[in-house]
């Protein structure tokens, strides 16, 4: 599976309070969510946000509250993958919990720029900057946890699983 | 191969001889809890998945305190969906508002006497860590998680590896568990304990009652850790035959210990004698200074309570310092006791009265304010002290507003004096 897009780039230690306010927890509706994704450090991403454009951002990324709206907003605004230095623990798993497409890389993180067109590979975890030509190793998810993302996260993953 | 007390917990729950850190394994799950704003989502993939029927009804736990008491119409819904299975499913641990066994998730279940040692539990909350003082295994985790284990009873993990924070000396005056984890977090980062365990061992844990020990376990999460926990000593005997007399007297529970030769990653020295009153100022729980230096920093509001210090020994606290003083004219003070029966206890022991003619707002348990929620957001430009666990850009309200994290007599020192002070001052 490969995804490209133009990055967002954010910073260290994006918690799961400014990926989605607390004040809107009272949804878990995903069409409710992207409207709020990010906007308490980026007012206008809601805007900018295309489908299959990519978040790079740096260490501790979801940090904060278990909250799966978080990678639900995410996901829902449009996000096709998100690259990190690395991920807060609980964040992580939600984030293959509900098919949002994650890659751990730092240096990635240091040399991608805001809104470089890069393209990322899952199969490889090579990601490649297409602005600048440069390209980076992050390490690829075992078969398991693809086919999680590919099926929209852990409950479609567990139905085909069943069906098979 | 020597494990930690963690580790140990583990591959128990595993059916394991030994685990090692990295190893992903499989495990049996003594308790599950979700909330009023992470059960919901869980609901509904609970019936995605076709199931009929939670794995135990005495072990699934439903817990209304973010929100609550429903704070608008979307939040009543929310409650409802929660309420409705509890009902339907004969949840054991669903309380209604105002019963003696209802508060904050994190307050009540070590405070009921259902999580004990030895236990490993997890919970669709990030604070769910907090049990580790118990000396049980629990950590945090999302809906999905949750709705898959309320069906199965066993969840996966990746065992983690250990930093041991090793315990000496005694506090100073007013100095508290929340100074301790504070100052931890401060030294090593938000993300210090990524992925990790903080086991905390030493001479010096004998000075945190199991109040405190609460506190320190349930701000682990703020270093990024996986679990925090302390050993079981006569602290945690006393307080778990109190909580659950029955299941004490039975020695139905499970004492791990730590191999003396186990691994860990860090060891981080800490002489409790050192560890000054302590501050966490906007926007980072790692952003600490000592609460002297910050004398002036003007405030409008104070917060006492949350699953961080919303416990009995923190209500006394406040009322030991506010008695015979007052709010200061500029701020409001809301004092929120963490369960029913902390409320009713601090009644009895006439520290309400204290905390009411001093000019504090007393509120019903709930997570309220912690996260912006209700029953004390702020405006743009407002500052608050608070007791609670985070202070991210706008987690108690307008973009534009301040937390400053402390422990209590920090907190009720600046209620009274108007700024971020200390008691020695009053």
């Amino acid at each position: 599976m490969k995804v490209s897009g133009k990055v967002f780039k954010y910073g260290d230690n994006i918690d799961t309070d400014v990926i989605i306010p607390a004040r809107y927890l009272t949804s878990a509706d995903p069409e409710i969510l992207k409207e709020h994704c990010m906007e308490d450090i980026d007012k206008s991403f809601k805007e900018r946000v295309r489908p299959g454009d990519i978040m790079v951002a740096g260490k501790n990324f979801g940090c904060g509250s278990s909250r799966e709206h978080a990678p639900v907003a995410i996901k829902a605004s449009g996000i096709a993958l998100v690259i990190a230095s690395d991920f807060a623990r609980i964040f992580y798993r939600n984030a293959i919990n509900m098919g949002l497409p994650i890659l751990e890389c730092a240096e990635a993180y240091e040399k991608i720029n805001e809104g470089d067109e890069i393209e990322a590979d899952f199969d490889t975890g090579v990601i490649t900057d297409k602005t600048t030509g440069e390209t980076f190793n992050a390490k690829a998810f075992p078969e398991f946890i693809k086919n999680i993302m590919a099926s929209g996260g852990l409950v479609g993953y567990t139905g085909s699983e069943l069906r098979d | 191969m020597p494990m930690t007390m963690t580790q140990k917990i583990l591959a128990d729950h595993a059916g394991l001889d030994s685990v090692a850190p990295g190893d992903l394994i499989e495990a049996r799950l003594d308790y599950v809890m979700g909330n009023d704003v992470t059960t919901p989502p869980a609901i509904k993939v609970f019936e995605q998945l076709g199931v009929k029927e939670v794995f135990d009804k005495d072990r699934v736990l439903m817990i209304q305190d973010h929100f609550t008491p429903n704070k608008d119409i979307k939040s009543a819904e929310l409650n409802k969906t929660m309420r409705c299975f509890a009902r339907e499913h004969e949840i054991k641990h669903y309380y209604e508002l105002g019963r003696r066994e209802m508060g904050i998730e994190h307050v009540i279940l070590p405070d009921n006497g259902i999580v004990l040692p030895g236990d490993l539990v997890i919970g669709a909350d990030s604070h769910t860590c907090t049990y580790g003082a118990l000396g049980s295994f629990s950590t945090g985790v999302g809906s999905t998680d949750l709705a898959c284990a309320m069906a199965r009873g066993v969840t996966w993990f990746k065992v983690p590896e250990a930093i041991k924070v090793n315990l000496t000396g005694v506090f100073d005056k007013f100095v508290t568990g929340k100074d301790l984890i504070l100052h931890i977090i401060g030294k090593i980062g938000v993300d210090g304990a990524l992925y990790k365990s903080l086991e905390f061992v030493g001479d010096g844990i004998k000075a945190l009652s199991m109040d405190q020990r609460l506190t320190v376990c349930n701000m682990a999460i703020e270093c990024g850790a996986k679990n925090g926990i302390f050993p079981v000593d006569n602290y945690t005997l006393k307080y778990i035959s109190k909580t659950n007399p029955d299941r004490f007297i039975r020695s139905d529970y499970k004492v791990f210990e730590a191999d003396e030769n186990a691994v860990y990653s860090q060891v981080i020295d800490i002489d409790l004698s050192e560890i000054p009153l302590t501050v966490a100022l906007p926007h980072l729980p790692s952003n600490t200074r000592k609460a002297s230096e910050c004398k002036d920093m003007k405030i409008d509001q104070v917060v006492i309570g949350s699953c961080t210090n919303g416990r009995l020994e923190d209500i006394g606290a406040a009322a030991t310092i506010f008695k015979g003083l007052k709010v200061h004219k500029d701020v409001r003070c809301i004092v929120i006791p963490g369960s029913q029966r902390v409320y009713r206890q601090a009644l009895e022991m006439g520290w309400l009265e204290i905390l009411d003619d001093a000019g504090c707002v007393i509120s019903t348990p709930t997570c309220g304010p912690c996260l912006g929620g209700h029953m004390g957001v702020l405006a743009k430009g407002e500052r608050c002290v608070s007791t609670t666990n985070r202070n991210f850009v706008g987690r108690m309200g307008d973009v534009g507003s301040e937390v400053i994290l402390s422990g209590v007599p920090v907190a009720a020192a600046s209620a009274i004096l108007g700024r971020v002070g200390t008691p020695d001052e009053l």
